[in-house]
């Protein structure tokens, strides 16, 4: 056990028709426990008002993505000890490219519509979700596992996305990654949905998602290679045609 | 003839299972929760689908159920299940003397199981404790908590269910002639009051059940154990990995996306609303967790979690039954217009919203069959698109 910190944790609220303000909460911390923990003891012990996302507390569900000192951060995983020091500051605001629901809880529909309207797999062959640490070769047999994909639609990437900040019609970089592990060869369709102003085409490769996806899913270099398959697409139809 | 009215508290697996179960016998139903959906014990679970294994021995009741709603469960919900079966793994002597009462177990439970020798268990699981003596091949599985029960409340709404969160019950509204008729509430998202009717309210709180059940004067013997879980960042296996003994602290291993989640353990808690990750349990899930596969102590830890079981106080910690018990209060303290369902498993809330639905109906006097065995459950991401 390491020695404990004393922490503050300044808090954005806002609630139904209000403006946003912090509130301060002076908190005692192991500095090797969760952000998340912290704000669960400022709700259980403190401030029964302050409302937050959180589900399966080990990164599998994504629901307690929150900004971290200015940086989205999936906060049951993120170890106080890497985000702050004894005595410091933990600002914790709600994911931004998100309508606000209360506090540090953020809606969001829009991201999971658009996952959903494009079709990305939420399970997959376990070849497929590249796996580090595969048996030895896939064999025929490996091919009947199945596994939930990488991306736990967090909404990270989304919050963390410039781009995003200036369309909120922009499908951004989780929906964009989906559709490149998905393909679209053969698929006019989708060809249309990603070759389009608010598709790949928006994102300025900034690689902001990239650096905060948690989950190893580095939508960034995945957009530019699914920009890649755009122009090949393209082309292809082109001389088809003809 | 209008709908009948039914509140339920807590959007957890039995919240959102039972929302589902209700809105396709017709009623008008309203959700309520505290927090986000899946903040309290469902979000923390395992995950691990049980096929009945672990207590084909000592709750054969339990094992029965796991089994037959595994598999139902693969049928309504595949898209949140990893279905990659699972393994019982002998390591020493003492596991070995489980092997006979385990295969028994079983057959009698009518889980499908599979001896396999060492030699073919690692070509399956390369990963697994080489020393092993003995495996079998049982239908384990691995599911998204969150997202199980996000399935379940995105066909719910589908049928109308409202799902109203950030919604704190404050008190129950009695009729004063010992009745309960609704319930008030605090929307957390606005600090605004109000109050909701009903002709049923049903506590479907887990762990919380008897914080609830109290505001009417009633008790439930649920009893809050919690128990701690540690992911690790490797996936080292494809199917859940189980020790072939009675059941015990850190005696199964799952994989979950690229992780593995070692648990669990058992203790007892005075504070249902803050319970610490203890770190000698973490230790423990890592002393236990390497017997079964040993690459374990050189992986990096990704999270240290607990999650309290609501389980029902036939017994204690682990000798505790699994299944789980439905109370009309009107028959345990003549209280009308509250049921609570508790205990179980994830793996059985579809059993359990149908034996809370059954309830319901009886007491209402309508003969509304379930049908949720047969209804292939919606994308969970329609919960977010869907109007509420």
């Amino acid at each position: 056990m390491s020695e404990n910190w004393n922490i503050t944790l300044k808090v954005s609220r806002q609630k139904e028709g209000e403006k946003p303000h912090f509130d301060e909460f002076k908190i005692e911390v192991d500095p090797d426990e969760y952000v998340l923990d912290a704000v669960e003891r400022v709700w259980a012990f403190m401030d029964r008002t302050v409302c937050f996302r959180h589900a399966c507390h080990h990164s599998t569900c994504g629901a307690c993505g929150m900004r971290v000192n200015n940086v989205e951060k999936l906060t049951c995983i993120t170890y106080i000890r890497d985000v702050t020091h004894d005595g410091g500051v933990l600002k914790l605001e709600p994911l931004r490219n998100f309508p606000i629901i209360s506090d540090l809880a953020v809606d969001m529909g829009s991201l999971y519509n658009r996952l959903e309207t494009v079709g990305v797999r939420a399970i997959l062959p376990a070849p497929e979700a590249e796996i580090e640490n595969p048996p030895a070769t896939w064999d025929s047999a490996d091919q009947q596992y199945i596994r939930l994909a990488d991306c736990i639609e967090c909404g990270l990437c989304i919050s963390a996305c410039p781009s995003a900040a200036t369309s909120s019609e922009y499908l951004g970089p989780a929906v964009l990654a989906g559709v490149q592990a998905n393909g679209i060869k053969g698929n006019p369709e989708m060809l249309n949905i990603v070759d389009a102003e608010d598709g790949v085409w928006r994102c300025h490769s900034a690689f902001e998602c990239t650096a905060v996806c948690p989950s190893y899913v580095d939508p960034a270099r995945r957009i530019m290679n699914l920009r890649t398959q755009v122009i090949k697409e393209r082309f292809t139809r082109l001389f088809h045609k003809a | 003839m209008s709908k009948p009215q039914a509140i339920i508290v807590g959007a957890g697996f039995t919240g959102a299972a039972t929302a589902h179960d209700l809105a396709l016998r017709g009623f008008d139903v309203t959700v309520i929760e505290r927090g986000d959906i899946c903040n309290g014990t469902s979000g923390r679970t395992h995950g691990l689908l049980h096929c009945g294994g672990r207590y084909a021995v000592k709750d054969q009741e339990s094992a029965i159920e796991c089994i037959d709603e595994n598999i139902l469960l693969r049928k309504i919900v595949p898209q949140v299940i990893e279905p990659n079966g699972g393994l019982f793994i002998a390591l020493n002597e003492s596991d070995l003397q489980y092997r006979d009462v385990f295969i028994q177990g079983c057959e009698a439970c009518h889980i499908p199981l599979e001896e396999l020798t060492p030699e073919q268990a690692l070509r399956l699981e390369p990963n697994i404790n080489p020393k092993l003596l003995t495996a079998f091949l049982i239908p384990d599985g691995t599911f998204d908590p969150l997202r199980l029960a996000l399935s379940f409340a995105a066909t719910a709404k589908k049928n109308g269910a409202k799902f109203r969160i950030f919604t704190e019950a404050t008190s129950l509204i009695l009729d004063g002639k010992g009745g309960v008729i609704g319930v008030n509430i605090l929307d957390r998202a606005s600090n605004k009051p109000y109050e909701l009717r009903a002709d049923i309210v049903v506590n479907a709180t887990g762990a919380w059940a008897g914080e609830i059940a109290e505001m009417a004067g009633a008790s439930v013997p649920v009893k809050p154990t919690p128990g701690v879980m540690v992911a690790y960042d490797q996936r080292f296996v494809q199917r859940a990995i189980n020790r072939l003994n009675t059941p015990g602290d850190g005696d199964i291993v799952l994989p979950q996306r690229r992780m593995v989640v070692v648990g669990t353990t058992s203790f007892e808690i005075d504070d249902l609303d803050y319970v610490p990750v203890l770190e000698d349990h973490v230790k423990l899930m890592l002393e236990r967790g390497a017997e079964l596969i040993p690459g374990i102590r050189n992986a990096r830890v990704r999270g240290k979690y607990m999650a309290t079981r609501p389980l029902i106080s036939s017994g204690s910690g682990r000798s505790a039954a699994r299944t789980f018990k439905c109370y009309d209060h009107k028959e345990t303290h003549n209280i009308d217009g509250l049921v609570t369902i508790t205990g179980g498993k994830a793996t059985t809330l579809r059993a359990m919203a149908e034996g809370t639905a059954d309830m319901v109906c009886k007491k209402l006097g309508l003969n509304a069959p379930c049908t949720t065995k047969d209804v292939l459950l919606l994308s969970y991401r329609q919960y977010y698109s869907l109007p509420n």
